[in-house]
């Protein structure tokens, strides 16, 4: 298991590694900030001391190595729109993300299950195939375009909750959160349930689709053959069964959460790492790109590393299989 | 070759089980029908600036222009009929998802044959490169892609290609593995045919039936990427209005109750992805052996 532990850790360090040098040689080819930062009227002499201050004169090697010598300390350079370090300037925003991506799982997940068990169990019910012909339309909606529905109906027509922001925060442990106060909550709750959408039906059909299969079993008939309540059956040895596949798949999902939580953000104009991604391709801010990227790849590769070891831990057929290899 | 009517008659059949997909399936066409007549059936050009009137900008669905003409879904700032700007909207939208669903198609088809069929090192190289771009959300890597390489017809469907030939690899070269091993193409082989042959006539054709559905997903899936990013302000220039950018210029004016500038170019946006994925849907239980009733 050690063994296995290093050699993934290993691996993430080289992925690491690698999207580092993509990254910043892709950065590199956008355009010339200097262009967009400097007023028009700007003479010869003060454009080239504006890209020596930042540091474009050098050779594109040089600014890698500097790039890479400084990130390894943890600074990855100022922003050239904020002038405050990029990476401080993404970490602000990170927690408005994680709470976002965090709100939408969990509704994806509270809903998900029991609804995709109801359509597993009762495949030709109205209410199975409506709640299957639900998650092909959640497939379907364009994320973007649900939020503006929200917008349009919660917002403009009804009222209810307010259309963009993030609303009051409170501090919980240093960091800010809304979902303390009932404003905060009240802000939170139409981006939460538009990211959630596309998950909801993901879990749905992941559910449902192990609850057809797992009805189908031995170990199901067994357990109808004992005489145990079918509420038993299905609570007890139909549900752990399939929660292994579902816990996988959100775990992996958490990333795609956190990348679409762009669209989200700037429809919301919630104040999130996806928001100020969009905003500095904008203005070409390519500290505040290459910091976003290098966050949120680590943020990938450490979920993707989690999983697989959770996955080990959940699944004892998995630990047999890796002790034999 | 006498059998195939058979098995794309029993596919139909079995197709045409459910009455949604059927619904899809004809919705799937009028939908095509649209985009492809989109010149022919639209009131009005949306690009021929003399035939906009600014005074006409932003009137409810159902208005009448100065000369008669109704706007039965309302017009947009620039006095822009939306029927006509949706259909052509449709247009591009469909043509962009179509045009980068069959490269990706192509370059998908050719990378899992070679990985499946040579095997070895080609094999690992290609799937560890599969890996690594599925291992990152699609919208990211396209974002990312677009930022680089600025925005355009041609920057969008390479936007689209990156993000979706790894799935069709994928899939290639897991039924070449299942059918490099059967006894038809060790036949081939035995006859002495050169590996093109065997690889283009004998390993090709059935590798097929799989992908079918998995293009008919990733079709729906570029269709909705292409109007996200649009919408996000990295997709088409404004010259090129999809669907997605559409709903981006309604967006502005939805806050003052002025619904139809992004309701009516999503509701066409909707119809058309779920057209594809009920479709889809249908396919890919007729399609799955291990669901056969």
């Amino acid at each position: 298991m050690l063994v296995y532990v290093i050699r993934r850790l290993l691996q993430s360090v080289l992925v690491l590694g690698v999207m580092s040098l993509i990254v910043f040689a892709g950065v590199y080819a956008i355009g010339n900030p200097v262009d967009i930062f400097i007023s028009p009227q700007a003479d010869q002499a003060e454009i080239a001391r504006a890209t020596a201050a930042l540091g474009l004169d050098r050779p594109l090697w040089e600014q890698y190595w500097v790039f890479l010598r400084q990130a390894a300390a943890g600074d990855l350079g100022k922003s050239f729109a904020f002038n405050v370090p990029a990476i401080q300037l993404v970490l602000e925003r990170m927690p408005a993300t994680l709470e976002l991506a965090a709100s939408a799982m969990l509704i994806a997940v509270l809903l998900g299950i029991p609804l995709g068990l109801w359509a597993g169990l009762k495949p030709r019910s109205t209410a199975g195939r409506t709640i299957m012909a639900g998650s092909i339309l959640g497939f379907s909606l364009p994320t973007f375009w649900v939020g503006l529905m929200l917008i349009m109906v919660f917002s403009v027509w009804l009222g209810w909750l307010p259309a963009s922001g993030r609303g009051p925060t409170t501090l919980l442990l240093g960091v800010p959160v809304s979902f303390l106060s009932a404003d905060g909550l009240a802000h939170l709750a139409l981006p939460a349930t538009n990211l959630a959408l596309f998950k909801l039906a993901l879990v749905i059909r992941l559910t449902r689709a192990g609850t057809r299969e797992a009805l189908l079993q031995d170990y199901v008939k067994f357990a109808r053959a004992k005489g145990l309540t079918e509420a038993r059956v299905v609570f007890v040895h139909v549900l752990k069964n399939i929660l292994i596949p579902i816990v996988t798949v959100m775990g992996l999902e958490l990333g795609s959460v956190i990348a679409f939580a762009i669209v989200t953000e700037t429809v919301f104009a919630w104040p999130g790492m996806g928001k100020l991604l969009i905003e500095s391709i904008n203005v070409l801010d390519r500290p505040v790109i290459v910091a976003y990227l290098c966050i949120v790849v680590a943020l990938f590769v450490f979920i993707n590393l989690a999983v697989d070891l959770a996955y080990s831990l959940l699944d004892p057929r998995v630990r047999l299989a890796d002790a034999a290899a | 070759m006498s059998r195939e009517p058979t098995a794309l008659a029993r596919i139909a059949s079995d197709f045409a089980e459910s009455r949604v997909a059927l619904a899809g399936l004809v919705l799937l066409a009028l939908v095509l029908l649209a985009a492809v007549l989109a010149p022919l059936a639209s009131p009005q050009n949306p690009y021929d600036l003399a035939q906009l009137d600014l005074l006409d900008s932003r009137l409810p669905p159902g208005s009448k222009s100065a000369t008669g003409m109704t706007y039965w879904l309302g017009t947009d700032d620039q006095g822009r009929d939306m029927l006509s700007g949706i259909l052509y909207g449709l247009r591009i939208s469909i043509g962009v998802g179509v045009a980068s669903t069959l490269c990706a198609l192509a370059i998908g088809l050719a990378l899992g044959l070679a990985a499946g069929y040579v095997g070895g090192r080609t094999d690992t190289l290609i799937m560890r490169l599969a890996d690594l771009q599925l291992s990152f959300p699609s919208i990211l890597i396209a974002l990312v892609l677009l930022a680089l390489l600025g925005r355009g017809l041609d920057k969008i469907v390479v936007a689209l290609v990156a993000v979706q030939w790894a799935y069709y690899a994928r899939t290639v070269r897991s039924s070449a593995l299942v059918e490099r091993r059967k006894e038809y193409i060790e036949a081939a082989a035995g006859l002495a045919l050169s590996h093109a042959r065997i690889v283009l006539r004998h390993l090709l054709p059935n590798c097929l039936p799989p992908l079918i559905v998995v293009a008919a997903v990733q079709l729906a899936s570029a269709i909705a990427l292409e109007a996200t990013l649009s919408f996000l302000g990295l997709g088409l220039p404004i010259t090129e209005p999809s669907l997605g950018l559409l709903i981006a210029n309604g967006y502005n004016y939805l806050l003052s109750g002025k619904y139809w500038i992004s309701v009516f170019p999503g509701v066409a946006l909707l119809l058309a992805i779920a057209s594809i994925n009920l479709v889809a849907d249908q396919l890919r239980d007729v399609l799955n052996p291990r669901l056969q009733r």
